[in-house]
């Protein structure tokens, strides 16, 4: 009787650790899965302005948003992160690395050593771009100047300090998928679809997650607490948006005026600064899949005090 | 002629008391909503969506350049919260750097009222302004809702 439980203890552990394992790896996208490919360094740099990267990745405190010398502490409910460097220099940034380092790292959250990077990266969104995109974006990056520098380690208390259990969260809220354009849609809903979801991640902020920090899926775009623990993210569906136009919208991507005179504020003045650096014909297809989102419901801010 | 230019120091005059009497939450935000009747007057001639005067160009930078002058005024210790306000707790933490920010956009906007002659040059300098809004609202100001 006692050895069968200890049988049965031993052999559920097993299949506990074996699912572990497997469920936590992880996923690298391997060279050979890449075709040829000529980069268009242009659209690689629309790619890096639409993707935001300055946003986070700037060195902090100087004007020069090409300096990708990262170091900003992103404060967030599970510990404060502090943004790596991805400038091209070789040892302090991503010198090194492949094309497929960087397409791994871009679309599965998954490191040039094998190791999950934490979601405060938003590869959540970054999955569903297209590689040929991340590929252009990788060429331009390469354009840019090294920044000498190591960045710290992020500062997270356990559990959150361990990575591998990250594969956990990723098979919760990763599904690989990219974004299938919508034929009965015009062009340009449908680019703005994709820049919005894929590159420009304005869910990420835009949206309230749960207690593990995913996404809460029916509330997409509704707003919600800012990750910093600081204020609130607006809600950006026609609950909020009713009354302004596509314009009003593409004009706050492009100068950071909101349609009544007042202007934008904290993390989406950096979003601004990028959007406002894309072809007039992106922010206004962005504008467009905006306005055509469904009013929701979102979280409600607590009162002003 | 006397008579009427009298009338206009003594609004002046007095409208200046009024604010300086209102608590400092309400005074702030009376300022800020100038300057956003401002913003939007100044984005519909950006916009295209007003025909281009430029009396109303260069009212635009000269009430950014009062509310840039008494705006910093407007933050003592006892108004850091209550009244609804926006204000960041930073704008204390860093009250140096958020006057610094203050005077900047008073210069700009004042450097821009001498600039402005025409629809383009407006745009220009409208825009190069405007930065200083969100220069100084990334960092001293909390959205609520």
């Amino acid at each position: 009787m006692l050895r069968t439980l200890v049988v049965l203890i031993v052999v559920l552990a097993a299949i506990g650790l074996a699912a572990f394992a497997y469920l936590t790896t992880p996923a690298m996208v391997p060279a050979s899965a890449l075709g040829l490919h000529t980069p268009d360094l242009a659209n690689g740099k629309t790619v890096f302005h639409a993707g935001g990267c300055a946003s986070c990745h700037a060195t902090p405190r100087q004007d020069d948003k090409t300096r990708l010398g990262g170091g900003l502490a992103l404060k967030s409910p599970f510990g404060t992160f502090y943004v790596p460097n991805i400038s091209p220099h070789p040892t302090d940034g991503i010198g090194t690395w492949t094309e497929a380092d960087f397409v791994t790292a871009v679309t599965k959250g998954t490191s040039q050593l094998g190791e999950h990077y934490y979601p405060a990266f938003p590869y959540t969104s970054y999955q569903r771009a297209k590689i040929g995109d991340v590929r252009d974006m990788f060429a331009h990056l390469k354009t840019l100047p090294p920044v000498q520098g190591r960045v710290r380690d992020h500062d997270l208390p356990f559990p959150f300090n361990i990575r591998r259990g990250l594969g956990l969260w990723k098979w919760l809220y990763l599904d690989g998928k990219t974004i299938t354009p919508d034929p009965s849609k015009p062009e340009a809903w449908n680019r703005g679809a994709y820049l919005v979801n894929a590159l420009v991640h304005c869910a990420e902020c835009h949206s309230p997650r749960d207690f593990i920090g995913g996404i809460i899926e029916g509330q997409r775009f509704a707003g919600g607490p800012s990750p910093d623990g600081q204020g609130w993210v607006p809600n950006i569906t026609q609950k909020a948006l009713a009354k302004w136009s596509e314009k009003d919208i593409a004009y706050l991507l492009e100068t950071g005026d909101l349609p009544d005179g007042d202007s934008v504020g904290g993390d989406m003045v950096a979003v601004v600064r990028s959007t406002a650096q894309l072809p007039a014909a992106d922010r206004a297809a962005m504008a467009t899949y905006i306005k055509s989102l469904p009013p929701v419901d979102g979280p409600l801010p607590p009162s002003k005090k | 002629m006397i008579r009427p230019l009298v009338a206009v120091i003594a609004l002046a005059v007095g409208a200046t008391v009024v604010i300086a009497q209102q608590n400092p939450i309400e005074a702030r935000k009376n300022l800020m909503k100038g300057n956003s009747a401002q913003a939007r007057i100044g984005a519909a001639m950006a916009k295209g969506e007003a025909p281009f005067d430029l009396a109303k160009a260069k009212q635009v930078f000269q009430v950014y350049q009062e509310t840039a002058a008494k705006f910093g005024d407007l933050f003592p210790a006892n108004s850091k919260s209550g009244g609804e306000t926006s204000a960041a707790p930073k704008v204390w933490e860093d009250m140096a750097g958020f006057k610094a920010q203050l005077a900047k956009f008073g210069a700009d906007a004042k450097a821009a009222e001498a600039a402005v002659k025409d629809l383009d040059s407006f745009k220009a300098q409208f825009g190069d302004v405007a930065k200083n809004c969100g220069g100084c609202h990334r960092d001293y100001r909390v959205r609520r809702s």
